[in-house]
């Protein structure tokens, strides 16, 4: 399992042998393995990885020690990829990772924080049908509706869509292309959208699903 | 204010096409692919816009008079390697950024003065 943390940049077109391919700008890494868990020690193996280096007085006592402790810069972001057991050997704590874990062509889940979209109505929550805004109807025009049946069962059923809070949920996109890759600049360019604002925390990680 | 990162993947300015303005009569050599085989084809008119001149996506459209009078309107994206080059054979003197009344207009009432001229 690859895996890199990152930030969106935005998004733009290129073309790709004359077909214009719209992709999303990511900043990924520098980032470093911060710890390494094994089955022994932690029940399953994973890497802890770092990313974005900040100013020491932005950190807990605790968060800085447990990066001081393997000569780490203090870093703000912290989040485990599991890994197999036999793959655990390639990590050692203290490298690290840059963009080139990934190559153009090679399949990613892209996980992010949605855009929130504070209280919405069921029309823009769940794609709800709007009602009549003629022939007769009056404010009912974006109201939700039934809710179910009638003496029986006499309530509504537990689940039932509605009005609430929408976005700002944790959302992966699956079977992103990586479109381009440059370590130097720590850039991936992926096909598609991805969940978030611009400057989001993305994580990038290996497709769960291939093929 | 755009990212560094992002301002790095702005398509460079084509090589074969020159600075357009709208009202200017071009040629458009545009490469078409057919299955396997590529041709080159022309395409003459007036160019009556130009969309999103900065961005990634920038395109413009030209206009031209087919047989029988038909009018028949293409847009090309400006920074497409589909597109072989550009000629202008003339420029316009125009007042709008968006011609559109070129399409109520034809014959001599679609003429456009040259720019020089003005």
């Amino acid at each position: 399992m690859k895996g890199l943390l990152g930030r969106k940049i935005g998004m733009t077109q290129i073309f790709d042998e004359g077909v214009v391919v719209p992709v999303t700008v990511l900043q990924v890494g520098p980032c470093y393995v911060t710890q390494k868990k094994s089955a022994a020690t932690d029940g399953y193996s994973a890497i802890q990885v770092g990313f974005e280096e900040v100013k020491p007085k932005r950190l807990s006592k605790g968060e800085l020690q447990h990066l001081r402790r393997n000569q780490l810069p203090p870093l703000r972001h912290l989040r485990e990829f599991r890994v197999k057991p036999e793959e655990l050997d390639q990590y050692q704590v203290g490298q690290k990772l840059t963009a080139d874990v990934f190559a153009p062509g090679d399949r990613v889940d892209v996980t992010g924080t949605s855009k929130g979209r504070g209280f919405q109505g069921g029309v823009k929550r769940h794609g709800f049908n709007r009602q009549p805004k003629t022939h007769g109807a009056s404010d009912r025009e974006r109201a939700p509706g039934a809710a179910g049946s009638g003496t029986t069962p006499g309530r509504t059923y537990k689940g039932h869509r509605g009005p609430g809070h929408m976005g700002n949920e944790r959302v992966t996109v699956h079977n992103l292309t990586v479109v381009r890759v440059d370590a130097e600049r720590d850039m991936i360019v992926v096909r598609g959208a991805v969940p978030g604002p611009r400057g989001g925390l993305i994580i990038l990680r290996e497709a769960r699903k291939q093929g | 204010m755009q990212h560094p990162l992002l301002e790095s993947l702005q398509p460079q300015p084509h090589p074969g096409i020159p600075e357009l303005h709208v009202g200017d009569t071009v040629r458009v050599h545009a490469r078409i692919v057919e299955g396997n085989r590529e041709r080159i084809q022309v395409f003459q008119g007036v160019v009556i816009r130009i969309n999103g001149k900065h961005s990634a996506g920038a395109s413009f459209t030209v206009r031209r008079i087919a047989s029988h009078g038909i009018g028949v309107e293409r847009t090309f994206l400006l920074h497409s390697p589909r597109i072989e080059k550009v000629e202008v054979l003339r420029s316009g003197k125009v007042r709008r950024a968006r011609l559109y009344y070129m399409r109520d207009l034809q014959g001599k009432a679609s003429r456009l003065r040259d720019r020089s001229e003005a």
